[in-house]
């Protein structure tokens, strides 16, 4: 075990998969000798190489491309999107290609070596273009898998078992917690399970579900309505495609209530989706509405980031709204 | 830091470029013999019948599927008339386990690899024997074994994808290269760039093959570039490039064996622009006579690669009537005996339609099939297809 941030924690997760795997290459913008602007790729190509570890020219299209093409070679691909916001021109290379080339192919073909990593999530006064949570686009496309970790060990446990599962991967790490998360991670190479949700802590009263940089948010809120006496069952959901319907529902049954929360806007968010399925699974069991603390149907903001989050504060509302409905 | 070493002006100096004027390279005139100072490939009989072979193949398919397509058998049909040369005189000229990444009019290439009429009905009418599983429209052909991509509708995404591929050969060090075929309209796309660039800049083995057939659906590729073609563009990106007689079989299979040996022993990309005409319509849905004339295609009509190739095989007097007469009726026959075979087999099985989109079916998915299973038990006649397959459930 050693005491890491998220950084280190994917640095490593990149280091061990290089290691052990010559197809393994990490590439991006920034991402060769520079380590990449968070620093997420650091040392990779002075110790792997410049045909392993490579800048990219400025074209997110075109590195997507590139990798679906290594991955279909039989490569194993770990493409750096500088910032989630840039994904854009190349979701058409994500959407068409990545996630439907085995299904089109008939099993012929794959790209199940890719893994997209990317930074997402706002909190660092990013303004509009470097803040976004753009996972519910992509959850709406069947062939993809979508990963958000919450600390440095689910990190690289997770970004282990996305680099090796034999499905292309979106990997979203909440850059707030990239050095504000700190904790032990075991040295070996370790693998989380993909599509399975985790309770973080069990409660009886009513059930927080959340991911990434929210699970620190659900925390706060949590401390505060237990210390009124409100039990929390908290959900680190983990994969938001495909999702764990049973973890979520099963909790639900027990508890009565649900309140998710995202940063990303609210309408079309990805908690719609999830109350959407758990109302129907959950109906004669439900004490009260699924609640949605999200963030506003608004481009995100710069000065008025703080206004426009789902805060500690707005879940601990939701929660005792949800109790005292 | 900046690359570019340039020398200095003192007043504003500005160029268009007019000064790169690319020519076109030939060998072969349409009476079948050699430009005076043209030296044929280096080609032995049994290849060169092996492309002639695939060029008539090509021809007589995708004029039975076109009829097919009119009499109701088939969806939909593309057809690479015109084109055949510059397909599989490419294709001809690369290694076998080369990949190649085509746009969706390259069948030839595909005839050209051996995939057997059979295996082409197959895929056309997305029986229980495609390998695609009936999952896509007609001609998105796709050969594991052939070392050819399923084809993917959205164009231009091959272009990136053909370089990654090509990038992932050069590390593997075996010594093979990939092409990608596209046409005028598909360069440009983002992703024709993309790919030009990338390719340029980590010096990777792919061969980048546009086929300017003139036009883009109904966009004549002078509403396509203002340019003089597509080649001019690799300067931009310090590439060779070529541009070569696309109905002339000789030059296309020159030129590509010539580029093949710059990616693979020199790891240098190379852009070939092949210059020909598509000479049927963009596809079964497309009615060209809104969009050009009867006169214009007459003349293209007039330098059918086909035939250019067959005067020069009889010259050689590796080919004669009786020859062209037998395979013809033996490949027309094979076809629709073919067709009629295909179009019997059973479709794909239900679990089809969920299997293949992850290496396994999820969870949440594989409670919808369920639910699919049930709703059609309950109305077998309303999917007699699928009914089958659904019998004695639960």
């Amino acid at each position: 075990m050693t005491k890491m941030n998220m950084l280190q924690a994917i640095n490593n997760a990149l280091d061990t998969a290089m290691a052990a795997d010559d197809k393994v290459l990490c590439f991006g913008e920034d991402v060769g000798v520079f380590g990449g602007v968070f620093r997420a790729t650091s040392n990779l190509q002075q110790k792997y190489g410049k045909s392993r570890c490579f800048n990219t020219p400025l074209v997110e299209q075109g590195i997507i491309g590139f990798a679906n093409g290594l991955a279909a070679q039989g490569s194993v691909p770990v493409a750096e999107i500088q910032f989630a916001d840039y994904i854009f021109p190349a979701f058409d290379q994500i959407v068409n290609e990545s996630a439907k080339y085995r299904y089109r192919s008939g099993n012929l073909f794959n790209v199940g070596g890719l893994t997209i990593r990317a930074p997402y999530g706002g909190g660092i006064a990013g303004g509009l273009y470097h803040s976004q949570s753009p996972e519910a686009y992509f959850a709406h496309t069947p062939g993809l898998k979508i990963v958000v970790p919450r600390n440095p060990h689910q990190a690289k446990g997770l970004l282990l078992a996305a680099i090796h599962d034999p499905n292309p991967v979106l990997f979203f790490e909440p850059k707030r917690l990239y050095r504000a998360s700190v904790g032990e991670v075991p040295d070996e190479d370790y693998r989380l399970p993909l599509g399975e949700a985790e309770i973080t802590k069990e409660g009886t009263d009513v059930t927080i579900l959340g991911w990434g940089a929210q699970m620190d948010v659900i925390d706060q809120a949590v401390e505060r309505a237990e210390k009124e006496g409100i039990s929390c069952e908290v959900i680190d959901l983990r994969s938001i495609l495909p999702w764990d319907v049973e973890t979520v529902a099963n909790s639900v049954l027990k508890t009565g209530r649900l309140v998710i929360t995202h940063e990303a806007p609210l309408t079309g968010g990805f908690a719609g989706e999830i109350a959407a399925t758990i109302q129907e699974r959950c109906f004669l069991y439900l004490e009260s509405p699924i609640a949605r603390v999200t963030g506003m149907d608004t481009p995100f903001p710069l000065v008025l980031e703080k206004e426009h989050l789902p805060n500690h504060l707005k879940v601990y509302e939701a929660i005792r709204e949800s109790v005292e409905f | 830091m900046t690359t570019t070493k340039s020398k200095v002006v003192y007043s504003p100096s500005f160029t268009d470029g007019a000064e790169f004027r690319i020519p076109t390279f030939k060998l072969l005139k349409q009476d079948g013999k050699l430009y005076k100072s043209a030296k044929a490939p280096d080609l032995e009989k049994d290849k060169a019948l092996r492309i002639y072979r695939a060029m008539v193949t090509t021809r007589i398919l995708d004029e039975r599927m076109l009829a097919a397509q009119r009499q109701g058998r088939l969806s939909f049909y593309m057809q690479c008339t015109g084109e055949e040369a510059a397909v599989i005189g490419s294709a001809a000229a690369l290694d076998d386990n080369d990949m190649i990444m085509a746009q969706y009019r390259e069948q030839g290439a595909l005839a050209y690899r051996g995939f057997s009429i059979d295996e082409f009905m197959n895929q056309l009418f997305g029986n229980e024997l495609d390998y695609g599983k009936g999952r896509q429209m007609p001609v998105h052909y796709g050969s594991k074994k052939l070392n050819y991509m399923t084809i993917s509708s959205p164009l231009a995404t091959q272009i990136p994808q053909a370089t990654g591929y090509a990038y992932g050969q050069k590390l593997a060090g075996d010594g093979h290269c990939t092409i990608t075929y596209f046409g005028e309209g598909a360069a440009s796309e983002g992703d024709f760039h993309a790919a030009l660039n990338m390719a340029a800049v980590h010096r990777v083995p792919v061969i980048f093959l546009c086929r300017n057939n003139g036009y883009a659906i109904s966009t004549p590729a002078a509403e396509q570039f203002a340019a003089d073609g597509v080649a001019p563009r690799a300067y931009g990106y310090k590439m060779d490039v070529i541009r070569v007689d696309g109905n002339d079989v000789l030059a296309m299979y020159e030129a590509t064996r010539t580029a093949r040996e710059l990616a693979v022993k020199h790891n240098r990309p190379v852009l070939i622009e092949a210059m020909s005409y598509r000479l049927a319509a963009h596809s079964s849905s497309d009615d060209p006579s809104g969009y050009r004339s009867k006169d214009e295609e007459a003349v293209w009509r007039e330098k059918d690669p086909i035939l250019r190739m067959r005067l020069w095989l009889e010259s050689k007097k590796w080919w004669s009537e009786d020859d062209e007469k037998q395979f013809q009726e033996n490949m027309r026959r094979e076809v629709l005996e073919t067709m009629k075979r295909a179009q019997k087999r059973s479709p794909p099985a239900l679990e089809t339609l969920v299997t293949d989109v992850y290496d396994e079916v999820p969870p949440m998915l594989a409670e919808q099939f369920e639910k699919l299973k049930a709703h059609i038990r309950r109305y077998p006649d309303e999917y007699p297809k699928s009914a089958e397959h659904v019998k004695g459930g639960a």
